[in-house]
């Protein structure tokens, strides 16, 4: 087997205190002093290791609080107090929902997946990937020694064109041509998010990620400065619009994108022209017709096509249409033609989470591109004020290349040992076996209708408890 | 032993272990007060108290707030009370396990009854599954003359009418296994008393089968799992029922993982291990790859007790209704299904999340396939992962379970918030799920084994109730009646809610 594929995380503070779902609140006035008192006797030590962050003036106590309870239950004036922070609760928006931001950041800062006890707290399901489960077995397992053994889960997928079949010779040679594919050890690439207080040393940092971690950076061409030339081998610059006139400034990289326009074709053409041996990517949005254009550029031999929904993961022109459905669409259109293995699809936009990645896969595509976890990794709590032209709470855009680079490469650590469990459970050991595999998941649509659809009646003379 | 002699205990009042119980109201009394006793008088809930010329507000957590028919804060002749929400009470709980039902879970675990109001104690937030399911029952006062006392509740786990014990439970659920080392020894002896004197039974869980049990064997099941810790030929001798775990909800597809810190030298000493070292429970039985493979297994435990009830624990995959049937020919007398929502250890988020199928798709799937096997009436369906109130268990019971199991129920009955670190540090802070020497002793065992019974003697008074309403006499005539049963977001437009 090839070496084997590890991504070695370790701790990387925050800067700033993190946004708590709670706080505590704690009267002075009426305190009986008693000789033991509740805040000393923490389990956690909390009230010893409080602290003021004198950067931003916050107390720390929030920060390592877990929620026992002891004290509040314990004060013999009932001084003490849990109460839910509206600030936490105002974080992000539907789909960058608080508790995912939260636990962005904790993957980020430790490199860990998101563990807890006492079973799961969520809502049954929800819109797009909520709407569906992976599925399990009972006895069969990808590897004999466990999913962290010797006998290991792949997670590398090809970029690019695979060939149906190969053709040999008399002799025994090969005379098929074999196309370029480029292979990244993890289905997981990153592009530059639509908003953020972002800075040359931001994305000189995500750059230093993508090629520690063998993956690839999209960013606009204009944004490739002289400070990334070392890292070209693991960028894929945006061209810009209009046609290319010459492959200079373009060399050295294996891929390159494009964005989808009516007159595709004729770009396509000089760009192959002056860049032979660069991969193409062409950004298709997901909007109406994004079947027959991705079937077009198929045909059209265009290696990679990358589908992109909004920002909360929904086709561009239609809040009920998610992402989810949208791929599970181009993968069965490009199969009915005979052609899905005649190209890789990439798919961006509301991927927030590892669990994301499994089922954009299983939904069809070959690899998905992430853009806010990114950001998010370097604590950023989605409050839009870069947008709005402020300055940012957090202060990303002076982070330490270095450190984002860190943050980021954490953040991988966690989402790939994530895709090994559910991969695990699955008996999955290849992740190219992951794409479009809908026997290995299961539909909210394909399961609530046919088990709940006839309890629809209620007869005359009964009511509902 | 004979179960028909059961006498169902007596609740015994049993109030919260910390000083202050939380509450969802609070209220403030003001310095107008004139000590008069009006609200005293009032407060059907005690929740004030005359004490020395002064009245005090003593258990503010009982109050129901708006739902009072007398509150407190209107009789108050001189305006001093008034009522608020409690602002901790919405910084507890989740989607499944809301703040309301962790309350009334309190409630039920202290008085044994539902709560007057003031709490939905019925479903959770999570919006669909058992929250989106309701009852269907002829409406009240048209019920069906059935005395309580005619109302049976109990179940026969030994369907296959074979060689083996003639197991009945007095109640239709169980306590789903919880490892010697993932929770305390009070926790694990407060649910095998509390299972013994409801007359039912307990799991031990992947942990061993530690002595102090001995006296409960008769309501002990005893689980060989994958990492068969603690399995010995004299443990699987002593007990009436054997549960093979193939996997859990929490975690399918993944195995069992008890953190070094929880390895004290007594977890270690019943697990036959080393201290301080984690242990894994690995993923699936290696020895089991088949059917024919499971038979063995099934086989094995025969010839070393074979009076024993087989029930094979596994969680909710696709195909998890060829795996029943599968298990049916095997031999098992009980079909445990674990659900994904449920699971007290700690699991995977990823996991806990999205792996396999909730319970309530499962069970009507596994149900079905058996009855069309024709062999329903040969297995014992047990439902679990998930299973809050009496009404999900009424619920299951209507897609087609026979009983269930209940885990994280019981832990709230101990006073588990859900805060979700049971595995940080030094375990549970609360002292129920934790080998710390200290903070296990924030449990008392006669305290733990009342609170447990206490709550469970509600939900049986909720199913009996549920019962006589909808004229029926066992609970076994529940089973998959889901005519019972309507789904809110399925529902006719004529028919209205209640």
């Amino acid at each position: 087997m090839p070496k084997r594929y590890a991504i070695h995380t370790k701790p990387v503070p925050h800067r700033f205190k993190a946004i708590t779902p709670s706080g505590i609140i704690a009267w002075e006035e009426g305190c009986l002093k008693c000789a033991v008192c509740v805040k000393k006797r923490c389990v956690y030590k909390v009230y010893e290791q409080r602290s003021l962050d004198s950067r931003q003036m916050v107390d720390s106590i929030d920060n390592q609080c877990m929620n026992c309870l002891r004290c509040v239950q314990g004060c013999p004036k009932e001084l003490i107090h849990k109460s839910s922070n509206p600030e936490f609760k105002s974080m992000g928006d539907t789909h960058w929902t608080p508790d995912i931001i939260a636990r962005l950041w904790y993957q980020a800062e430790t490199g860990k997946i998101p563990v807890s006890g006492a079973g799961y707290p969520g809502p049954f399901s929800g819109p797009g990937f909520d709407a569906m489960w992976t599925d399990m077995s009972e006895i069969v397992r990808p590897t004999r020694d466990g999913i962290h053994g010797r006998e290991y889960i792949s997670t590398a997928v090809d970029l690019g064109k695979t060939p149906r079949h190969l053709v040999f010779n008399d002799q025994g040679e090969l005379v098929s041509h074999v196309p370029e594919v480029v292979d990244v050890p993890i289905p997981i690439l990153m592009r530059i998010p639509s908003f953020g207080s972002i800075s040359e040393e931001t994305i000189r940092g995500w750059a230093m990620a993508a090629k520690r971690l063998g993956t690839f950076l999209s960013l606009p061409s204009s944004l490739v400065k002289k400070n990334l030339s070392s890292y070209r081998s693991h960028l894929m610059p945006r061209l810009p619009e209009g046609r290319l006139k010459s492959g200079r400034g373009f060399k050295g990289y294996r891929l390159v994108e494009l964005s989808w326009t009516e007159d595709w074709d004729e770009r396509l053409q000089t760009v192959r022209k002056h860049l032979p041996l660069a991969l193409i990517c062409v950004h298709l949005p997901m909007e109406k017709g994004v079947r027959r254009k991705a079937l077009a550029l198929a045909r059209a031999g265009v290696s990679i096509i990358h589908l992109e929904a909004t920002h909360g993961g929904r086709a561009l022109d239609d809040e009920s249409t998610t992402m989810k459905d949208v791929l599970r669409a181009v993968h069965r259109t490009l199969i009915d033609e005979g052609i899905r293995d005649e190209m890789t699809l990439l798919a961006s936009g509301g991927i927030a989470m590892a669990e994301h990645v499994a089922k954009a896969m299983l939904c069809g595509a070959d690899a998905v591109v992430i853009d806010f976890p990114i950001l998010v990794a370097l604590e950023c709590r989605m409050c839009r004020r870069c947008a709005a032209g402020l300055s940012c709470p957090v202060e990303i855009d002076k982070a330490p290349p270095v450190w984002v680079a860190s943050r980021v490469y954490n953040l991988f650590g966690a989402f790939y040992n994530q895709l090994l469990e559910v991969m695990g459970a699955m008996g999955i050991r290849d992740a190219r076996r992951l794409r479009g595999e809908v026997g290995r998941a299961m539909f909210f649509e394909e399961l609530d209708g046919p088990v709940f659809g006839s309890l629809g009646e209620v007869k005359e003379g009964y009511e509902l408890e | 032993m004979n179960l028909n002699d059961h006498k169902v205990p007596e609740v015994v009042n049993t109030p919260s272990r910390f000083r202050n119980p939380i509450g969802k109201y609070r209220l403030s009394r003001s310095k107008e007060c004139i000590a008069c006793g009006k609200c005293v008088e009032v407060c059907p809930y005690g929740v004030h108290e005359k004490k020395r010329g002064r009245v005090v507000t003593r258990n503010a957590y009982r109050c129901t707030g708006p739902d009072c028919a007398s509150p407190c804060t209107k009789e108050c002749p001189v305006n001093a009370l008034s009522l608020r929400k409690n602002p901790t009470f919405d910084t507890m709980g989740d989607f499944r396990w809301t703040p309301d039902l962790l309350a009334s879970t309190w409630h039920m675990a202290e008085t044994g009854r539902v709560p007057p109001g003031g709490l939905e104690y019925r479903t959770g937030a999570s919006d669909g599954g058992f929250d989106k399911l309701r009852l269907v029952l002829p409406l009240s006062g048209k019920d069906q003359p059935v005395e309580d006392g005619e109302v049976d509740v109990s179940v026969d786990l030994n369907r296959r009418q074979d060689h083996a014990h003639r197991v009945k439970i007095e109640v239709p659920f169980y306590g789903g296994g919880m490892s010697y080392g993932s929770v305390s020894i009070t926790t694990m002896l407060s649910r095998i008393k509390a299972a013994s004197a409801l007359g039912t039974f307990c799991c031990t869980g992947e942990g061993g089968y530690p002595d102090e049990l001995k006296p409960y064997d008769d309501h002990v099941i005893t689980q060989v799992a994958t990492g068969l810790f603690g399995v010995r030929e004299e443990t699987i001798k002593r007990v009436k029922i054997v549960e093979f775990k193939y996997a859990q909800g929490a975690k399918p597809g993944l195995g069992g993982h008890l953190l070094g810190d929880k390895v004290t030298p007594g977890v270690a000493r019943m697990r036959e291990a080393v201290v301080g070292f984690p242990l894994f429970s690995p993923f699936p039985f290696h020895s089991v790859y088949s059917v024919e493979d499971h038979k063995k297994h099934v086989d094995w435990i025969k010839a070393i007790n074979s009076q024993a009830l087989v029930s094979v624990k596994v969680s909710t995959p696709t195909d998890v209704d060829m795996v029943a049937v599968g298990s049916y020919y095997a031999g098992a007398h009980i079909i445990h299904l674990d659900g994904s929502y449920g699971g007290t250890g700690a699991a995977p988020d990823i996991a806990k999340k999205n792996i396999a199928m909730p319970i309530e798709y499962a069970l009507p799937k596994v149900h079905r396939f058996l009855m069309e096997e024709g062999v329903r009436d040969k297995i014992t369906v047990i439902a679990s992962g998930g299973i809050r109130t009496a009404h999900d268990v009424a619920k299951i019971i209507a897609l087609g379970a026979d009983a269930v199991c209940t885990g994280t129920a019981d832990l709230v009955a101990l006073e588990c918030i859900r805060c979700h670190n049971c595995e940080s540090g030094r375990g549970c802070a609360r002292g129920i799920a934790t080998t710390d020497a200290e903070l296990m002793n924030l449990i008392d065992l006669e305290w733990g084994t009342q609170r447990i019974i206490n709550l469970f003697l509600a939900w049986r008074k909720e199913l009996v109730r549920i019962l006589k309403r909808l004229g029926m006499k066992s609970v076994r005539e529940l089973v998959g009646r889901t005519d019972c049963l309507v789904h809110l977001d399925y529902m006719g437009k004529k028919a209205s809610s209640a």
